[in-house]
């Protein structure tokens, strides 16, 4: 055997050893740099304020549904209920326990991470679809509660939930560049935890679960525990989102803001955007939230007064619909892969092998 | 090959549409520089046309645009100053409506914005703080926060008009008017199928005050969203025997309310709806069960007040209306965006008094909003006379009015069946005053002096 490798290595023209040097990756600081720096300098208050704090916020949860679903394989619509945990709990912990604000959102995304694990125990016998029934049990129920009892909302009159001042640390945060420093400066750390965590050995311990969980268990990996687990992770992740979303964007929610179409659209920023991937949980929350605007500005550019402004809407929901279809016809595993094919022809262009 | 073909298509495709969206983003959002139209005055449309509510959308649209045009057209602007508007689709949701109040308040094309209208309860509660902070005043007309009538603590929100606790104290004074006065109250029972939301509870406060001071019994049952279904609540209704139910329900629940009660006996001209159950679309769904039933309304149905004769005349026979289906003119949709309209127009007019004839930005409105008068010989003038009730608003009452009109539907349409009742908002103003100072308490506000004014 040893006899073997050596003449091969030394005479045989194989592929080298040693793995060549990868090129240094400067995508990622530039589009830290590009985030931090060039987008708040060229930004006005409408993009910072309330296209890209969305964004932002859409993108998280839709990492914490990813981590769920497309990591772990296991299906949830339950992430919009999940979102108003975190939204309500943070309030709570400011309004009746007198926290600041940044302890508030933590504690709430742990809060938010038992009540997830609490949805992920049903996950040891119900698998698939029908975990996904279940889990709008979440949904349904967390909509329920933080209606029903208004302890949960400081029992005011109109049942929503606003923070008294928008303060970080007795700075005040509430200006437009203020709130997309902060949403970016959370999702910047929460997405760099995520990436490492999928490539540790509870990542993968997801990725085994989610393709043959017998296998999983074949090899050692407690499944149950991990699933669950799975599930806080998750959940932790979609509380702060709500958190986010209530306070960093809205400025005041209720339920309604976190309802049934909410699970959706974060269901859906992961269908598009790509399963199982980081990336595109930022480029499918950019699908569903930049491009319905853009849709929107061109149909108003060109057609506003000349046809009836409700058959346009309509039309421009239509227009969204059929390019959802046609973006995963053409690619149906996301448009995070359709851009990394993309990469990778245009790296060879113009010659191909 | 056709990946390469795919690839360029894409990339041109995309990069075709981020340009788009730059290019157009800067040229509707960076308006905060003048432009060719400073010498218009901006109204942004924030509406619904897509989702479960755009059919009433639709008709609230087109009456506040017939009505700006009509402004435009016949009376040549608000003194001169000609009106624009434009639309953005909010689906009656909080987030969108944020995008589009960030979209339009710096105006459109130089043309300031004097007045938003969130229109819709999620983006009004959003946007309280942005618009105190931009200083652009919000009109949320029969609905959002009824303290907000406390301009000491809400300087920018005014819930013009009518607030539900007005309403609940209009409905007792309109049933002790049937009764034959308010000492007739006494012992009758008065009972109310509400919403179990944040709408539907805010006159279980109010109506306990006025139960405790009339001596009726006052019996509330709620009915959980979306209230398909409420068999349940009417066999509570039959059992208590109620001389009245004040039915404050929404969207589908009414129609099922109507036709539940006639199932379980309970005579329909004895159900006053609110003002969210007072449309065409709340009665018709439940057919003949709905003949009968009386709803109360700050802006009732009818084409026969003189601004329709006007709007008829100009707008809907020449083709220009916006309306797609010319049988809602004069819906009770429809007046609610003439009333909307008017409240608009009639700011600006009072603005331009103190400040000039020009267009007028949103620090004026709100002067305005806070001087605001409507009389009758004004709504006589203006039209609305019959349609819209006497207003005064002063920097501590952003209502103003608290007025309402009771209309009942005939099973073709709703009929007048009395004239303005007035709420007695004196004896509510106290329960006003303390959740208004609690919400200060909660958000650290110093309500405004107002001694000096």
């Amino acid at each position: 055997m040893t006899h073997v490798s050596q003449t091969l290595s030394s005479s045989a023209p194989l592929a080298p050893l040693t793995l060549p040097a990868r090129r240094p990756r400067l995508a990622l600081p530039a589009l830290l740099l590009l985030a931090f720096v060039a987008v708040p300098l060229v930004g006005n208050d409408y993009w910072l304020g309330a296209i890209l704090v969305p964004f932002l916020i859409l993108s998280l949860a839709g990492l914490g549904l990813n981590l769920l679903t497309g990591y772990a394989g296991q299906t949830s619509l339950g992430s919009g209920g999940f979102m108003a945990v975190g939204a309500f709990a943070t309030f709570g912990f400011v309004v009746h326990g007198g926290l600041p604000l940044p302890v508030a959102v933590f504690l709430a995304g742990l809060v938010t991470a038992g009540a997830g694990l609490l949805f992920g125990l049903p996950s040891d016998r119900i698998k698939g679809f029908y975990l996904m029934v279940s889990s709008l049990a979440a949904q349904f129920f967390f909509e329920w509660l933080f209606q029903k009892f208004p302890w949960f909302y400081n029992y005011g009159s109109s049942g929503t939930i606003a923070l008294p001042r928008f303060e970080i640390f007795g700075l005040n945060a509430g200006s437009a560049l203020g709130r997309y420093y902060v949403t970016l400066a959370v999702v910047a750390v929460l997405t760099w935890i995520a990436a490492n965590l999928v490539r540790s050995q509870t990542g993968r311990s997801f990725m085994a679960i989610r393709d043959m969980d017998t296998a999983a268990a074949v090899i050692g990996i407690p499944v149950y525990r991990t699933k669950v687990l799975a599930f806080a992770v998750s959940s932790f992740y979609l509380g702060i989102a709500g958190a986010l979303w209530a306070f960093v964007y809205l400025g005041s929610a209720s339920v309604q803001s976190f309802g049934i179409s909410r699970s959706f659209q974060v269901l859906f920023i992961i269908i598009i955007g790509g399963m199982g991937s980081i990336s595109g949980n930022f480029i499918g929350a950019a699908f569903i939230s930049l491009l319905p605007l853009a849709i929107d500005y061109t149909a108003q550019y060109f057609f506003a007064g000349h046809v009836d402004a409700g058959l346009l809407q309509n039309t421009q929901k239509a227009i969204f619909g059929v390019l959802i279809i046609w973006f995963l016809i053409k690619e149906p595993d996301g448009l995070a892969r359709l851009f990394r094919n993309l990469g990778e022809r245009l790296s060879n262009w113009p010659l191909r092998f | 090959m056709s990946f390469i073909q795919t690839a360029r298509r894409t990339a041109a495709g995309l990069a075709l549409s981020a340009g788009m969206l730059a290019g157009l983003g800067s040229a509707f959002a960076a308006d905060t520089k003048p432009g060719p139209d400073s010498n218009k005055q901006f109204f942004p449309i924030a509406s619904y046309r897509v989702g479960p509510y755009a059919s009433a959308g639709a008709q609230i649209w087109a009456a506040m645009i017939d009505y700006l045009r009509y402004v435009n057209e016949v009376e040549g602007g608000i003194n001169g100053v000609k009106i624009v508007w434009q639309e953005c689709e909010t689906e009656w949701t909080a987030d969108k409506g944020i995008e589009c109040y960030e979209r339009h308040k710096h105006g459109l094309n130089g043309a300031p914005v004097a007045i938003y209208l969130p229109n819709g309860a999620p983006a009004a509660y959003a946007l309280t703080d942005r618009a105190a902070q931009d200083k652009i005043p919000l009109i949320t007309l029969a609905y959002g926060r009824t303290e907000a009538t406390d301009g000491r603590v809400f300087p920018y929100i005014f819930p013009v008009i009518l607030t539900f606790y007005s309403e609940a104290s209009a409905l007792v004074n309109y049933i002790a008017e049937r009764e034959g006065g308010l000492d007739k109250l006494k012992g009758k029972k008065i009972a109310t199928v509400y919403h179990d939301s944040a709408y539907g509870r805010e006159t279980l406060e109010p109506l306990a005050l006025l139960a405790k001071t009339y001596g009726f019994e006052n019996i509330q049952i709620p009915v959980a969203d979306p209230g398909n279904e409420q068999s349940s609540q009417w066999r509570q209704v039959r059992e208590a025997k109620p001389d009245w139910v004040f039915l404050r329900t929404w969207g589908v629940s009414t129609p099922v309310a109507i036709k539940t009660a006639a199932r379980f006996g309970f005579p329909v001209d004895r159900i006053i709806g609110d003002v969210w159950a007072s449309s065409e679309e709340d009665v018709l769904p439940a057919g003949d069960a709905a003949k009968g039933y009386l709803a109360l309304t700050p802006y009732p149905a009818g084409a026969t007040f003189d601004i329709h004769q006007r709007l008829k005349k100009a707008i809907i026979d020449t083709g220009k209306s916006d309306l797609r289906d010319v049988s809602k003119f004069g819906s009770v949709y429809y007046n609610s965006g003439l009333t909307d309209a008017l409240v608009f127009v009639e700011a600006v007019r009072i603005a331009q008094k103190k400040f000039g004839n020009r267009p007028v930005t949103g620090e004026e409105a709100q002067w305005a909003l806070e001087h605001f008068k409507l009389d009758d010989a004004r709504l006589k003038e203006a039209g609305f006379l019959g349609l819209v009730q006497n207003l005064e608003l002063t920097p501590a009452d952003h209502e103003g009015g608290g007025a309402v009109r009771v209309q009942q539907w005939d099973g073709k349409e709703w009929k007048l069946v009395s004239d303005w009742v007035q709420a007695d908002r004196k004896l509510l103003r106290p329960l006003i005053d303390a959740k208004s100072a609690a919400y200060a308490k909660e958000k650290g506000i110093t309500p405004r002096d107002l001694s000096g004014q």
